[in-house]
């Protein structure tokens, strides 16, 4: 972190005084607290960049090497802080960079503030130079997002930004400004933004509500929890589990909810959805009660909808009431912020023990271990399973890494097998899916938690399209791990096109390059192996390491993610083999 | 499930792209806005628009969701047509020697309680406020003899229940 730190000057000034809109948005960054960012310069953003360099002792600006690489960075970093993300960019080509990453934080509910420089007022609709209407393009993969032509209008939208960004459900927010707005002075004073007429961040809890959710919970016989992200966004980790101790449910995460509980809790029942685990999903469809916790029902999860916990009672804890009904009627909806809901349903449960419903969750996992966990963690073949490289990693990291996965097969295998013990310890494209994602995400996350070790897990497909972020590790010596599982084709299209499209591999054989020695161009020690004996050994190097270290392991080559629920399928219709 | 009409109210911030947004989330789910108006409403600074959609009352229900969603939306109704009252205007102009040489012109005038908005040399205009229906069996009737423009606006709708804006509005500011 230190790009452009030689010369420093005379800072803040009073905020009452007349200065530019670009030092305004400054002031802006730094009354939010912000202290990060990530970014690209170019022409319609110069004028801000010009005062990042005079404020560089107060804000670090991280250029990444793609706009793309800037948004996944302050996504990362988001994620582990919990605080909001800011990314920056010029007009044009750099705006619209920006898209998948707005459209990633979007549907993963991350909070994040994209900058966008824009042509000059006058030249607005006249296909300028580097114009594009990113308000346009970028309106369906926002919160919010707002074109600034004037100084004047900086800081009360910049504190509505911010408010937007991290208030409710987070989203990712983009503020368009002009160059005119940017190089035009203003009286500049700051008030923060705490609250909008036509918008209710946090529906507050209806106390018949919670009865009728606890009454349902306190008569259950099969109770089951599904638990998703908005336990970590609502800070209800503790709450969750008081729940699940006292009433004593079977409690299982989706992909986004991974790190809420400790992996090892003996009621967490592991992972639901596609490739989640046996037994959550084959019981969601014999629970009496399901408890859906800050999660969307996504079709990842649910399968075929027709299909899907048609016997149970649900109860749907959400903030965002436009998700009430969307997917899965719930019999009780309870709208609200986690923590304040579970914390009003506590004292109504009572106390409980559901062991004979938890025996049918282990019976079910012990099916699963025999039939798939077993060799995928203590292989007999030759070859070596992802799943084993994880296991490596986290038995010698006290499973205490940050794991931040990409997606495809390793990133199913990452979220089966990674173990955790701390919240925000999960960082992965969910909603969107966007390859490219790991690597950037890496380097925000590592900035945002410089006390923890963070893990890349990548796959040889998605770690080639951001791998230019090699450049930002290598110029703020950021001392990420990345560990490349590479099986030598896009594994998860390789997999569909073995089960569904008879094993006609179309563009899914990938040609690989030397990674090693790319890695090394960028001075990242880096290791590649092949045999297992050595997989210990290398893990233990790389964790040792101080600085940013790159681990290529080859896998086997045509291995498979089970359990898989086919796409539209039943959750019970889940394939072991 | 069956299709149905349903006129959705939005009352919202009058900013620039917020119509945009709202399209948006009608174009997301592939479903043809019918008919769109946009205009002050009973608040002042508050816009109103009427949107008409020909879809299911689940689809409709969770499009009013997430069209509620957006910031600067402050409230979103949508309503079957015994739950409102509803009009759509429309403009015909006409040839003016049809006046004088086709009786049966000012029959439809009259009998479509239509008035004449201006009369010139070459044209005569009509405005008809109305039901769809009333407007298109004006058009029918007219059309035989030759229509030079026709125009018809979206509908605008009042609920016959009440739409608590103000009361929303004022638990924010005592808030």
């Amino acid at each position: 972190m230190e790009t452009l730190k030689e010369k420093k000057k005379e800072a803040k000034k009073p905020a009452t005084i007349k200065i530019s809109g670009a030092e305004a948005i400054i002031h802006c960054l730094l009354a939010e607290g912000v202290d990060l960012l990530y970014g690209y310069p170019g022409g319609a953003i110069m004028p801000v960049y010009d005062e990042l360099y005079k404020f560089q002792d107060k804000l670090t600006h991280i250029l990444t090497r793609h706009e793309q690489g800037a948004t996944h960075a302050a996504q990362g970093y988001a994620r582990v802080t919990g605080k909001v993300g800011v990314a920056m960019a010029t007009s044009g080509p750099g705006a619209t960079n920006m898209v998948t990453g707005l459209a990633d934080a979007q549907i993963d509910s991350t909070p994040m503030v994209c900058i966008t420089g824009q042509v000059t007022r006058e030249l607005l609709g006249s296909d300028a130079f580097q114009e594009t209407d990113i308000i346009g393009i970028s309106t369906p993969v926002t919160k919010w997002n707002y074109q600034v032509t004037r100084a004047e209008e900086i800081p009360e939208i910049l504190a509505k930004a911010f408010y937007i960004a991290r208030s409710g459900r987070p989203g990712p927010v983009l503020v368009d400004i002009t160059k005119n707005a940017q190089i035009e002075e203003l009286d500049f004073s700051y008030k923060h933004c705490t609250g909008i007429r036509s918008y209710n961040p946090v529906p507050k809890p209806d106390a018949s509500a919670i009865d009728a959710a606890a009454q349902l919970i306190n008569t259950a016989k099969k109770p089951m929890i599904v638990f998703g992200q908005g336990v970590i966004l609502g800070h209800a980790e503790d709450e969750l589990k008081e729940l699940i101790e006292k009433a004593g449910i079977p409690a299982a995460w989706t992909v986004l909810g991974l790190s809420a509980l400790d992996s090892d809790h003996p009621l967490n029942v592991g992972m639901v959805g596609m490739h989640g685990n046996y037994a959550p999903n084959m019981l969601t469809n014999e629970c009496d009660v399901l408890i859906s916790i800050g999660m969307r029902f996504d079709d990842r999860v649910t399968g075929s909808l027709d299909t899907y916990a048609k016997q149970a009672k649900v109860i749907h804890f959400e903030i965002d009431p436009a998700e009430i009904n969307k997917n899965v009627i719930a019999d009780v909806p309870v709208l609200g912020n986690s923590k304040e809901t579970l914390s009003l349903l506590l004292p109504k449960i009572k106390k409980n023990k559901h062991e004979a419903w938890h025996d049918e969750f282990k019976k079910r996992y012990k099916i699963e271990y025999d039939a798939v966990i077993k060799d995928e963690l203590h292989p007999t073949k030759e070859g070596m399973t992802m799943a084993e490289v994880i296991n490596e990693i986290n038995i010698a990291s006290g499973h205490k890494a940050v794991i931040v996965s990409d997606v495809g097969q390793h990133q199913m295998i990452a979220c089966r097998y990674s173990k955790f013990k701390q919240s925000k310890s999960n960082i992965t494209s969910g909603g969107l899916g966007t390859m490219g994602f790991a690597l950037p995400a890496a380097i925000g996350a590592k900035m945002g938690a410089m006390d923890r070790e963070v893990v890349a897990i990548i796959g040889d497909g998605g770690y080639q399209m951001t791998i230019q972020e090699l450049g930002t590790i290598f110029q703020n010596k950021t001392p990420v791990k990345i560990v490349v599982l590479n099986n030598e084709h896009l594994g998860m299209v390789r997999q569909w096109q073995e089960l569904f499209f008879e094993s006609r591999y179309a563009s899914t054989v990938m040609c690989n390059p030397n990674f090693v020695k790319i890695a090394e161009g960028y001075d990242i020690t880096a290791k590649r192996i092949t045999e297992r004996k050595d997989l210990k050994t290398t893990v233990a190097e790389m964790l040792a390491s101080k600085d940013a270290y790159f681990l290529e392991v080859m896998v086997e080559k045509e291995d498979n993610v089970f359990p898989m629920i086919p796409s539209g399928a039943c959750v019970t219709e889940i394939r072991l083999k | 499930m069956k299709k149905e009409w349903f006129t959705i109210s939005v009352y919202a911030e009058n900013n620039v792209g917020l119509l945009n947004r709202i399209s948006g989330i009608f174009l997301k789910r592939h479903i043809n806005i019918e008919s769109l108006n946009v205009s002050k409403s009973e608040i002042e600074n508050v816009s109103k628009f009427t949107i008409v959609v020909n879809t299911t009352e689940d689809w409709t229900r969770k499009i009013v969701q997430q069209i509620e969603k957006q910031i600067e939306v402050i409230k979103a109704f949508h309503h079957d047509d015994d739950e409102i009252i509803y009009q759509e205007s429309a403009l015909f102009k006409v040839a003016s020697d049809l006046l004088f040489d086709e009786r049966q012109i000012q029959n439809i005038i009259k009998d479509s309680n239509s008035q004449i908005v201006t009369v010139a040399r070459d044209f005569f205009v009509l405005a008809k406020t109305g039901r769809r229906h009333e407007i298109d069996e004006m058009h029918e009737a007219l059309l035989p003899y030759g229509i030079m423009q026709f125009v018809r606006s979206g509908r605008i709708a009042v609920s016959k229940a009440e739409m608590p804006i103000s009361k929303l509005l004022n638990n924010f500011y005592q808030d």
